[in-house]
């Protein structure tokens, strides 16, 4: 790396945490500015001699960057690992792979449940509320660091596939493509209602205490853990939960009591408490309010296509669940018609699944060979192979 | 089903060759109902056009991909509108205008994006298909119209002759026609005698629309190329 980044890196090739001087503060949206910004990132292949064959992986609401190999907290396989790994989409033997945690996370980058370098105590609620548009600018400053001019591709689903938009948007001469799946250029009102009802839960919860929990020694497990419930649901279809579950029960006989009777309840709960296990509850109300805040239109006069004005030579795929019921089909559709009228170059594939938003995470094959296919053929394009 | 539907490749190949010959080299191409891509990476290949397309089923959608084409999975007779007024130099639609519910919708749809659009479509007017049903009084099945009537895709088929009443009657003008016959090469066509209504066992039309207002918001300048992107 010749250049000077005015960040220092603590681990070696493989990832590990990023540091940023006090020359390179991160300056939000909201106008606040962070300085020192750490961002905790994994890399996977290696970087190429023309440095031609980098890809940024966007993760969602309360994933990770632990996008592939061993989740080293966990000891789990990465999130996605149906889709980097050998042979497969993305491959560490052709593409460096990158995936960072996003500002306002809770795995190492820096967020509400850090220091805060000026007082030297947890940020808690004093932790500047950030956009996607702030995620976005601070991964623009990793790549910088990692000296990387282009991206060979930026992928994300869900809250990964804004991002996605936003660097469309934002850099789009930094891009050779970019691929969106099961998301959406703005927060719906349901999408916002249903975040909505997971942040009172949350600050619900006594042990929240004005969110500074973390100083008082208290964490508000019960509120995240419903919180966690409620979205849960959101992630998956109708179908799929009475495919699962239907009215099965646990035990032979109903309780007559409120003990979790049937099986979906219990699922519930465990999904709530193992969050909890993981996530910051901070966190999560300032990454679901960046999902919310998100408009891409909105930022651009109203006019969606208005942002993707000087992505016309980026290669876009944008996917979409047929029961996606979170960011549905029609959301999708909405950036395809404005990457259209932006004259852009854009593939769109909706595919039939019963799994609701979580399937892009899950095994669908039809996924895999479309992304397979246009990862491959832009490679070509690229002078990759 | 609006793919290319057509069974017999030789005829399908006749049809690519017809279409390869009329595109100018180096334009904008959206094919309508593109299927695997086939023609569009002919297109892409021979005759370097920046092509596009939109095929309704997904596995088509997923083959194109894999050849590095540009596709959005759509239904022509409700996702054209989500194009900008002459984004494309040509509007291909192979043997589909038959399968849509609006086909007087969907061929100005395609002079709306494109300034000239390529047609192709099954003649009801051959003599086969006259005589098959002047005799046996039955929907004709024939190599071109191969499912019977309660099966096929083609709901609303028309002779050569109605398809040029309605190209006049959407003021626009043909200005090429050639018949296409079951494995033999392309024959321009005169297609307003009603000697060609008897003959052509298929179609295949250039038309532009010559009132068409001179391109107001065009695409600001040519797609560059990702070479130029990324100066190589």
């Amino acid at each position: 790396m010749s250049r000077d980044t005015g960040a220092e890196k603590r681990v070696g090739t493989e990832g590990g945490l990023i540091r940023f001087g006090p020359d390179k503060p991160l300056r939000l949206e909201s106008r606040a500015v962070l300085n020192g910004l750490e961002i905790a990132y994994r890399t996977y292949g290696a970087l190429n001699a023309d440095r031609s064959n980098a890809v940024l992986v966007c993760h969602a609401l309360t994933l990770d960057q632990h996008v592939a190999g061993e989740n080293p907290t966990t000891g789990k396989p990465g999130w996605w690992s149906k889709v980097i790994g050998p042979g497969l989409a993305l491959d560490p033997a052709k593409h460096f792979i990158i995936c960072s945690n996003v500002v306002g996370g809770c795995m190492g980058t820096t967020g509400p449940s850090s220091i805060d370098p000026e007082t030297g105590r947890v940020y808690g609620l004093t932790f500047p509320v950030i956009t996607i548009a702030d995620m976005v600018r601070a991964q623009a400053m990793l790549i910088d660091a990692l000296g990387i001019e282009t991206l060979f591709a930026v992928v994300g689903g869900s809250m990964g596939g804004m991002q996605v938009l936003q660097w469309a948007a934002d850099y789009p001469e930094r891009l050779f493509s970019a691929i969106c799946i099961a998301s959406a250029p703005r927060h719906s009102a349901q999408n916002i209602a249903f975040h909505e009802v997971g942040r009172q839960a949350v600050m619900a919860d006594p042990d929240w205490r004005g969110g500074a929990y973390a100083e008082q020694g208290a964490r508000p497990e019960k509120g995240l853990a419903v919180a966690r419930m409620a979205a849960h649901i959101t992630y998956l279809s109708e179908a799929a939960l009475q495919r699962k579950f239907g009215r099965e029960l646990q035990r032979d006989g109903l309780s007559w009591s409120f003990d979790a009777d049937f099986q979906v309840e219990s699922y519930l709960r465990y999904q709530g408490a193992s969050f909890v296990d993981r996530f910051d509850a901070n966190s999560y109300l300032y990454i679901t309010r960046a999902m919310d805040y998100f408009d891409l239109a909105q930022a651009h006069g109203g006019v969606l296509a208005n942002a993707f004005a000087k992505a016309r030579n980026v290669r876009f795929c944008v996917l979409s669940f047929t029961s996606d019921w979170l960011y549905p089909t029609t959301e999708s559709r909405a950036i395809v018609k404005a990457l259209n009228a932006a004259t852009a170059r854009v593939s769109f594939v909706e595919i039939e699944s019963d799994k609701g938003h979580d399937a892009f995470l899950l095994d669908e094959p039809v996924m895999h060979g479309a992304l397979q296919g246009f990862v491959d053929s832009a490679a070509q394009a690229r002078g990759l192979t | 089903m609006s793919g290319l539907t057509g069974t017999g490749v030789g005829a399908d190949r006749e049809d690519f060759r017809e279409i390869l010959r009329l595109v100018r080299p180096g334009s904008r191409v959206l094919e309508i109902g593109c299927g695997e891509g086939v023609l569009l990476d002919l297109l892409a290949r021979e005759k370097a056009v920046d092509g596009r397309g939109m095929e309704i089923s997904p596995e088509g959608v997923s083959a194109c991909l894999a050849r590095g084409l540009a596709v959005v999975q759509g239904d022509a007779d409700r996702d054209l509108a989500d194009y900008p007024a002459r984004a494309f130099d040509y509007a291909i639609l192979s043997q589909t205008l038959q399968q849509v519910r609006d086909p007087r919708a969907v061929l100005s749809e395609l002079l709306r994006i494109a300034e000239r659009a390529i047609v192709s479509l099954p003649n009801f007017g051959h003599w086969r298909v006259r005589w098959s049903l002047l005799t046996r009084g039955r929907m004709p099945m024939t190599e071109e119209l191969p499912e019977p009537w309660w099966s096929t895709p083609n709901i609303h088929l028309c002779t050569l002759g109605d398809f040029t009443d309605l190209c006049a009657d959407l003021d626009l003008r043909i200005e090429a026609c050639a018949a296409l016959d079951h494995d033999k090469p392309a024959r321009p066509i005169d297609p307003s005698r009603a000697i060609e209504n008897w003959r052509a066992e298929q179609a295949l039309f250039l038309i532009s629309q010559p009132h068409a207002p001179r391109i107001s918001a065009p695409p600001a300048a040519p797609v560059a190329d990702t070479d130029d992107l990324f100066g190589r």
